[in-house]
């Protein structure tokens, strides 16, 4: 009865990535842990990180598809929450480094002292407190969204403008931060963390504890998705997205769906840049770079749009190409990079997983006495 | 020793100062004796510079002090190399025959010049020469003496350097000369520049207070910061009506700097606008026009600056003599080449995604990607060097203004190809069919216009003219293969502000952002002033989300 209840809720391909989520949360630690180093299974802590770090880039992409995918909001500056989640991470691994830092002040971080600051600024107050960073991780970036979102959605920007003046959030944030002034560390950013939670970050065990962490949020973050989407609220939101217009006329007020997913999108990447800084162990203000977002887009657009089990491929997959690609061959990556952009959206428009369906679909059909269904035609 | 008494009213009256007028008296009256001892040596009075020139050969300071002061009352300007190589101490006369040469370091010795007429005579020894020496006193003496020559000079630049360099020194000595120089002045423009170089001498002189009064107004005529600076100078010494004329002088100065420089501020902001125009221009076409996402426009201006540079290395290599025409044979080229580029992209690719602006854009994030890295890969990731023809270097004056070439030249080609821009889509046969095709692709086609081929053409001609605005971006910005990055985000930012569809929006938008960016940044720094204009762009669009100048009617929507 569960397992039948369960099967509804997440479908087979996302029960499916749930037990292989399942198995690398058992797996990785072992192999890193126990096996011994010769064995062909053992895997470095580094490889732990790397890991790690892709599942964070799995949250963001589906935080990505949330919006994209569900709603046709497509977002070019996503990176801004993310950054931002992982700027409040930041500032708080900034404050546990107490004395240790290089400079020894117990309450100033390093490059304040260095800047000459007298006094800590304002918006650090509260950072050393493990449990006001968590709540600014999702409310940082949960109110810019919810600022920009309920401006933007009332006047009803849409389409391509969002996307460009989403990308001008992100580029104007990311000068902003650039600034010594600004009081983040400037080009910088923060580094020289020290620990969390009295857990030392260059520990194997914590790195590990990480690592679980990520693949908890990874699956939180799915089954929000998924309750969203499920619930009749998605249906409305799939119904904005085909047809934006014929929703109002019927009587549904858009921008408020509009802006509750969008802002809950938002806190989901923030969580994503929290995982983030900690395990790769700086935050700085290129992760505001425009780029950054447009290539998170593209994860989404290769896994497939629309489809929550295919951000998470697709932010895992084109990630480890990456990682594979800049190592053996750098100056290729870029070639390979923005070719996989044309790539999809001109013959993949519904990404990997679509593809898969496609060839189910035909497979049934081809079949005499099949239930071929008919693809359904979805306007983009 | 060409020397004669005849010489000496001439002396007396020269336009040299007071004090070394009174010292060619005592001068004159012990040289009287000399010439009494020397009597069968003594030729015929003349008082051209040659003479008196040849009587420096072996002359003590004090002699030459006075053949100094002789050869500045003729006021001739043939003697100024003479005196320039004299307080030079480049001087010398050959023992053998007491002539006179300015002379160099070369050869056996000393390479040998006429002073008068500049030619070349011979070399000599380092034993046959000797200096004509000078020391601190005699060398002020010489320079007011060519100031007051150059003063006179035919060259009208040359009477311009020397003002110049009175108003500089303010040297009161020279007030003299200045009165003569102003007489015979017919030149406007130099007689400015002489009057305010003697009311500044006047200024630094003892002069009673009503000239002084005088000379402070006619400073303060030109309001700049040399005047300003003059002014404070004498300020802090005077009193009574002349402080108060100061005082009033200095205000009224400032008040015009400070008009000045919001005009300067606006000039910059038109440059920096007409900048944005250039990079915003193209995608007014591709974006405005056509509604295609192009997030690969701004690697269109990265290959018309790339075939800029190409053109200038083929030039620099092939036939230097061209080089001034480099960016007159770079702009068609980069024109053509970059359209061929866009009509590859839009029918390689775009014309699959129309209808489905989200994923255009992704497609041609992905194609700048591409097209980054294969300049980068061709040639190399570094800043490539662009020259600037002489025609676009060097700066002029306008009031207060400094206006460089490059900049006027940009702001003028800005506002030339969008004229043509705009005279290609309103008059022309092709322009007509690409607004048929935008406003009704379906009705165009059934009035026989070739609808896809027009979309070809128009990608083509936006991203042509990218191409050219890269041209003129290479002259301005470095030349990398990220050059088109920078500009992306500011060309999006000036099509939405001015609003989509219009060409005439574009152009307002562009010009104003870049005025509102340069009056920020003196408040803001120039970081937060960029981050300013960006968050009042997103403002804006919420207010207006069509733009500055949204095309009126029904919205196609859905």
């Amino acid at each position: 009865m569960i397992t039948k209840r369960l099967f509804e809720f997440t479908g087979l391909p996302g029960l499916l990535m749930l037990l292989a989520l399942l198995v690398l949360a058992v797996y990785v630690p072992y192999a890193n842990l126990v096996l011994e180093k010769g064995s062909a299974f053992h895997l470095d802590t580094s490889a732990v990180v790397l890991l790690g770090k892709y599942l964070c880039f799995a949250i963001l992409a589906l935080s990505i598809d949330l919006v994209w995918g569900y709603c046709g909001i497509l977002s070019l500056g996503h990176g801004a929450f993310f950054a931002l989640g992982g700027y409040a991470m930041g500032m708080h691994l900034m404050r546990e480094i107490g004395t240790r830092g290089v400079y020894g002040d117990p309450i100033l971080p390093d490059f304040m002292v260095f800047l000459n600051w007298e006094e800590l600024p304002w918006f650090w107050y509260g950072f050393d407190q493990f449990w006001f960073a968590m709540v600014m991780v999702v409310l940082a970036p949960g109110s810019l969204a919810f600022v920009f979102g309920a401006l933007a959605f009332r006047s009803r920007v849409t389409g391509v403008y969002l996307s460009i003046i989403t990308q001008a959030l992100t580029f104007a944030l990311m000068l902003a931060f650039f600034r010594n002034e600004m009081g983040f560390g400037g080009n910088n950013g923060l580094t020289d963390f020290k620990d969390v939670l009295g857990f030392d970050l260059q520990a194997q065990s914590t790195r590990i504890g990480l690592y679980l962490l990520s693949i908890l949020a990874l699956i939180a973050a799915y089954v929000v998705c998924r309750l969203i989407v499920l619930s009749r609220l998605g249906k409305v939101l799939i119904a904005v997205r085909d047809a934006e217009s014929r929703t109002r006329f019927i009587g549904y007020r858009v921008e408020h769906y509009k802006l509750f997913v969008w802002t809950v999108s938002a806190m989901m990447a923030g969580v994503a840049g929290a995982l983030y800084v900690p395990q790769v162990g700086i935050i700085n203000p290129g992760e505001f770079a425009p780029a950054n977002s447009i290539e998170a887009v593209i994860w989404v657009a290769v896994g497939g749009r629309g489809t929550l089990v295919g951000a998470v491929i697709g932010g895992i997959g084109v990630n480890m190409g990456k990682s594979y690609f800049t190592g053996a061959i750098p100056e290729l990556w870029l070639f390979a990079l923005g070719g996989l952009f044309v790539f999809v959206t001109l013959f993949l428009p519904k990404g990997i997983l679509g593809l898969l369906s496609n060839l189910k679909r035909k497979r049934a059909a081809s079949e005499p006495d099949g239930p071929g269904t008919e693809p359904v035609k979805e306007r983009a | 020793m060409a020397f004669g008494i005849g010489d000496l009213p001439r002396m007396i009256s020269g336009p040299v100062g007071l004090a070394s007028r009174l010292r060619s008296v005592t001068l004159a009256l012990t040289f009287t004796v000399l010439l009494v001892m020397q009597a069968g040596s003594v030729q015929a009075q003349s008082n051209s510079i040659q003479e008196l020139a040849a009587g420096l050969a072996g002359a003590d300071f004090n002699e030459t002090s006075r053949i100094v002061d002789q050869i500045a009352a003729t006021g001739d300007s043939g003697a100024v190399p003479l005196l320039e190589a004299l307080v030079a101490g480049d001087l010398y006369y050959r023992k053998s025959d007491n002539a006179i040469f300015i002379a160099e370091r070369g050869g056996a010795g000393y390479l040998l010049t006429d002073p008068f007429s500049g030619a070349a005579a011979g070399e000599a020894g380092r034993r046959d020469v000797t200096k004509v020496r000078v020391n601190n006193s005699l060398r002020r003496d010489i320079r007011s003496a060519l100031g007051g020559l150059t003063l006179m000079s035919t060259d009208a630049d040359v009477r311009l350097d020397a003002a110049s360099a009175i108003l500089k020194s303010r040297d009161p000595e020279a007030i003299e000369a200045l009165d003569q120089a102003i007489a015979a002045e017919s030149d406007d423009g130099v007689k400015l520049v002489m009057e305010r170089a003697r009311a500044a001498a006047i200024l630094n002189s003892d002069s009673d207070e009503s000239t002084k009064i005088v000379a402070v107004e006619t400073i303060a005529q030109k309001a700049d910061q040399e005047a300003r600076s003059i002014l404070l100078a004498v300020a802090e010494e005077a009193d009574g009506a002349l402080r108060a004329a100061i005082d009033k002088a200095v205000a009224s100065v400032e008040a015009s700097l400070a008009l000045w420089s919001t005009a300067q501020n606006i000039w910059y902001g038109l440059s920096l606008g007409s900048v944005l125009l250039l990079a915003a221009i193209g995608l007014a076409i591709t974006f405005g026009v056509m509604g295609v996402i192009n997030m690969a426009h701004g690697e269109m201006v990265m290959i018309g600056a790339y075939v800029t540079f190409l053109v200038q290395e083929v030039i620099r290599t092939q036939a230097p003599y061209l080089f001034d025409a480099s960016l007159l044979i770079a702009l068609p080229l980069a024109f053509v080449t970059a359209g061929l580029v866009g009509i590859a992209i839009e029918q390689g690719v775009i014309r699959f995604l129309y209808g489905r602006p989200l994923e255009t854009l992704l497609a041609t994030w992905g194609l700048s990607l591409i097209l980054q890295q294969t300049v980068r890969t061709i040639f190399g990731p570094t800043n490539q060097e662009v020259g600037a023809p002489s025609w676009m270097s060097g700066a002029f004056e306008l009031g207060g203004l400094t206006l460089t070439y490059g900049r006027v030249w940009i702001i003028v080609f800005a506002l030339v190809t969008f004229a043509c821009l705009v005279v290609v889509l309103r008059r022309t046969s092709l322009g007509l069919q690409m607004r048929a095709v935008t406003q009704n692709r379906r009705m165009a086609g059934s009035m026989g216009i070739r609808t896809t081929w027009t979309d070809a053409l128009t990608f083509g001609l936006g991203s042509g003219i990218a191409g050219i605005a890269g041209v003129a971006l290479s002259q301005i910005d470095n030349v990398s293969p990220n050059l088109g990055q920078s500009y992306i985000i500011d060309s999006f930012m000036v099509v939405v502000f001015g609003g989509v569809g219009n060409l005439w929006g574009t152009l307002v938008g562009a010009l104003s952002l870049g005025v509102l960016n340069k009056f920020l940044e003196p408040y803001a720094g120039a970081v937060l002033g960029k981050i300013l204009v960006l968050v009042f762009i997103i403002l804006f669009i919420q207010k207006r989300p069509r733009g500055l100048f949204a095309l009126k009617g029904r919205a196609v929507d859905q």
